[in-house]
């Protein structure tokens, strides 16, 4: 049976992982291959690498992460932030990234969904959507970091990425985002239904079950978190094990 | 053992089995040169995209009638397991035919795909049916999968998974290998797959 996949997010900044200051075991916290191989060993299925570097001078250090990320961890791992053309992609699958995710470029360049599909194969496609529920209960996609509003409507914007060649959604809802009260159940819910590839819910762990409520209720494939687990509040290892206790199948 | 290559013909994930390959302190070379091919120790054969246009790839360089010729021990990973077979129904693509099955579309059998998300993307078991390939691997073992075409059962089927439908995930017929899932990415369990392929 296929595994529901947990997958930590490891925000990068010129080359550094940003957050995990409280893994005191480990020799370079800050050293994102390092912290990645850590996650491995506690049985994370994937990791995402999302680049938060500021200036285009600084983001050339994420081609030589991506190779030492390859180099060393032997699981999937997607890279993403400020992508925005076929090139950029070229370069880090070429370094070794196993797929990529666009966000904003998505959203103001759709095309580039079917190209990158088309020239790489939409295996390695994923199409990052973060929205916010508007006071009338509409879903609105917002790009930039969740900076800039848009007038594309979450449920049909994940379809047309789909139909477009995308091969995996992560969606992250901003109100839930932060907040460790669990994931945006309904939405995430009604994307699984709407699209047939892969969903990953992001935005909002608190506590194990919120995980299991992201497979049971939000029917999602896999789940990521970030704080939760670079401040080791829970482990990867712990919540596996509570997951299997619950029925819920996850790779040991 | 010999030199190792890989078939790097436009449609493969070379970078990634070159890497797994340096974690075992093993190196190998990336070529689409028959010669080189043909004298090599071990041939690993990757893949990811399209079966059609892979096909058509393999072709321009002779590789299509290259490699069911070749004696050593041969290892197609993900498409290339796609392209040994018989037939592929995407983009109605004849395969090179080392091994008697078809590949289809999982939606090709939708009665039991039904509701299913494809690609079948993630870590899923295998259960070993006298494979070379899995000696050695703990029971229960997952893999690493992304595919939405998958080689029917057939009686070079080694290695078998579910997803809606019971799938070829390791083929084996004489010195040719071959995984549905990626070796390179399914952690401790995949590096054995990858040590036994180089010991036999």
């Amino acid at each position: 049976m296929l595994t529901f996949r947990i997958i930590p997010c490891l925000d990068v900044k010129d080359g550094r992982t940003v957050k995990g200051v409280n893994f005191v075991n480990l020799a370079d916290a800050g050293d994102p291959v390092e912290l990645g191989a850590h996650y491995r060993d506690e049985g994370a299925d994937e990791l995402v690498y999302l680049d938060i570097t500021a200036t285009y001078e600084t983001r050339k250090t994420l081609v030589p992460l991506v190779e030492r990320v390859a180099g060393t961890l032997n699981i999937p791992f997607t890279v993403g932030g400020g992508i925005g053309s076929t090139a950029d992609v070229e370069a880090l699958l070429q370094a070794g990234a196993d797929k990529i995710s666009i966000n904003s470029s998505a959203v103001y360049h759709p095309g580039l969904i079917g190209e990158l599909a088309y020239h790489f194969g939409s295996q390695c496609v994923v199409v990052a959507v973060d929205a916010r529920q508007t006071p009338e209960g509409t879903w609105q996609v917002y790009t930039h970091g969740g900076r800039k509003a848009t007038d594309k409507e979450l449920f049909s914007w994940v379809k047309e990425a789909e139909d477009r060649g995308a091969g995996e959604i992560l969606f992250t809802s901003m109100d839930h985002d932060g907040t460790r009260r669990g994931y945006a159940l309904d939405a995430l819910a009604r994307i699984s239904e709407t699209v047939e590839i892969p969903v990953i819910a992001s935005g909002g762990a608190g506590k194990p079950e919120d995980f299991y409520d992201a497979w049971k209720r939000g029917k999602a494939d896999a789940a990521l978190a970030a704080g939760l687990f670079h401040y080791k509040e829970l482990s990867i290892k712990d919540l596996k094990k509570y997951l299997k206790e619950k029925g819920v199948p996850v790779r040991e | 053992m010999g030199s190792i290559v890989l078939i790097e013909y436009g449609a493969g994930n070379t970078r990634s089995v070159t890497y797994a390959l340096q974690r075992l302190g093993l190196e190998a070379s990336l070529t689409s040169d028959p010669e080189r091919i043909r004298r090599a120790g071990r041939v690993i054969f990757p893949g990811v995209g399209q079966a059609a246009s892979a096909m058509e790839k393999l072709r321009q360089n002779g590789l299509d009638k290259l490699i069911p010729e070749l004696r050593q021990p041969v290892l197609g990973v993900c498409l290339g397991l796609q392209l040994m077979c018989r037939h592929s129904t995407e983009g109605d693509t004849p395969g090179m035919g080392i091994f008697d099955a078809g590949v289809i579309h999982f939606h090709d059998r939708p009665e039991d795909t039904n509701g299913l998300k494809i690609p079948h993307m993630g870590w899923n078991r295998v259960l070993p049916k006298d494979s070379l390939l899995l000696q050695g691997v703990p029971e229960g073992s997952y893999f690493y999968f992304v595919h939405s075409y998958f080689a029917e059962i057939g009686e070079d089927t080694k290695g078998v998974t579910e997803y809606g439908v019971p799938f070829s995930a390791v083929m084996e017929k004489n010195n040719f290998f071959a995984t549905q899932f990626h070796p390179e990415k399914s952690g401790d369990a995949g590096e054995q797959v990858l040590k036994n392929f180089l010991r036999i």
